[in-house]
């Protein structure tokens, strides 16, 4: 028999905790919610009842669930902060493939899925390391006491995706400040919205010249394909310029100082440069900066761990405090860039896994290598609390980070 | 063990062929799983069970193999 969902509803969490108390860790009180995996929650603005997942366990099964959908539009939020779910949905643009469910999705998501293999990420290395030489340059000509987030964090990443997109970089300063508008928790939701136009729009008046002058890059193929519109070219171009922007930026910039503030596990790095690859995953499990929580409407009512949820109910992973599940992570709030941290779920599970993770990977590993042999003595340049940070931005990360060497 | 790909399924994340290069490849039209070896024994049993643990959809599974 399943016990009824309204018993004691004037106790439950008036949505997911974000403040945080700490640097690197998941809000206390968020983790303080852990003791109960799936949980009922209140939804912001209307105090809707739903649902939150913070344990491993289950958030693999609600997120690889074909009873959990995003195509829907989302008008709720885990937090008083509307979430991107609901700016973004509310206009949903074609091709969006985040937004859609199967068949729609697959269709969509299946055009670009090929140039994000592992072998094409392998071609792209030299690419890759030359962009990251270059800002290194440019961190050493800006001199100690560099801004790491503006001069390398940002621009390497976003570097790499305008050049396989074919999106020219020298029209960063529009496509970096409507992204980071649209991920912007804080701002007006009109203004994200008008965002979220603004950068469709941009991309989409990029696809007749790529139509009529095709280059070697994904936009041109896109525009190439006769089963796909224009809105489409734009919407799958617009969610991969997005996509390939903040996250693996805020990985650099939060990754940087977290091994700042470790300086033993910062030692061990540079001791023993063949831990790149796992450490990599391991700042990923701790830091998982895609913080905002991972929403799904229920199209169907669904038993999951003895409970039902019903069909409209909102259901959110939190995947930080997944990350430090002590049922799945032995020791889960200690950074040990030793460890093994497969099965961490920073990049989400299920269907809509990160499109990009194989490419984020690669730019971490050749990011951070290359940064700390270039700056073999690397420090802050103001004391740790003073670094700004941002928890009200959809992925989290710092605002700036002087650092000197 | 033997396993199975249900290519249907497969969302191109490449976590097998980087759990498990041995036994999984990516195509090059869409990056959908290629399985190089089905039959994976001794230590790559491990890489191939977490191969199957890490796959986001659900493609990959390890089918039982009756012995008579």
């Amino acid at each position: 028999m399943i016990a009824s969902e309204t018993a004691s509803s004037e106790d439950l969490p008036h949505g997911m905790p974000y403040h945080r108390d700490t640097r690197h860790d998941p809000p206390a009180a968020l983790m303080a919610l852990q003791d109960q995996p799936l949980r009922r929650m209140r939804y912001y603005p209307d105090d809707v009842e739903g649902w939150l997942v913070t344990g491993h366990a289950l958030a693999r099964q609600v997120l690889a669930d074909p009873r959990f959908l995003t195509g829907e539009r989302f008008v709720r939020s885990p937090t008083d902060l509307p979430h991107f779910f609901v700016s973004s949905s509310e206009h949903v643009p074609p091709g969006f493939f985040f937004f859609k469910d199967p068949p729609e999705h697959t269709r969509l998501r299946r055009k670009v899925t090929g140039v994000f293999t592992l072998k094409r990420m392998r071609d792209l290395e030299p690419r890759i390391a030359d962009i990251v030489d270059d800002r290194i340059a440019a961190m050493k000509d800006a001199g100690s006491g560099a801004d790491l987030f503006q001069e390398f964090a940002l621009p390497v990443p976003s570097l790499v995706i305008c050049e396989m997109l074919g999106v020219p970089y020298a029209d960063r300063d529009h496509f970096q400040r409507t992204s980071s508008a649209i991920f912007d928790q804080a701002m007006p939701i009109e203004q994200r919205n008008e965002a979220t136009g603004e950068l469709f729009g941009y991309v989409h008046g990029l696809v007749p010249a790529k139509r009529a002058r095709p280059g070697d890059d994904l936009l041109s193929t896109l525009a190439a394909d006769d089963d796909l519109t224009d809105d489409e070219v734009a919407g799958i171009g617009m969610i991969l310029l997005l996509g390939g922007h903040e996250t693996t930026a805020h990985m650099f910039g939060l990754g940087t100082l977290a091994l700042l503030e470790h300086p033993d596990q910062l030692a061990r790095l540079r001791s023993e440069p063949e831990l790149m690859t796992g450490a990599v995953e391991e700042l990923l499990r701790f830091l998982t900066v895609a913080h905002a929580g991972m929403m799904r409407i229920v199209k169907e009512d669904a038993e999951i761990d003895g409970r039902i949820l019903r069909a409209g109910e909102y259901v959110t992973v939190a995947p930080h405090a997944v990350n430090r599940d002590p049922a799945y992570f032995d020791r889960p709030d200690e950074l040990d860039l030793g460890r093994n941290s497969q099965g961490h779920m920073a990049f989400g599970h299920g269907i809509h896994q990160c499109i990009g993770q194989q490419l984020a990977r690669v730019e971490m590993r050749i990011g951070f290598a290359r940064l700390l042999e270039a700056f073999p003595g690397l420090r802050l340049a103001v004391p740790a609390d003073q670094v700004p940070l941002r928890t009200d931005m959809f992925i989290y990360g710092v605002g700036a980070l002087p650092v000197a060497w | 063990m033997r396993i199975a790909a249900d290519r249907e399924r497969c969302t191109s994340s490449g976590m097998c062929a980087l759990t498990a290069p041995e036994l999984f490849d990516q195509d090059d039209e869409d990056g959908r799983v290629v399985v190089l070896d089905d039959a994976p024994l001794g230590a790559d049993t491990g890489d191939a069970a977490a191969a199957i643990e890490l796959c986001p959809s659900g493609a990959l599974t390890a089918v039982d193999e009756h012995q008579d």
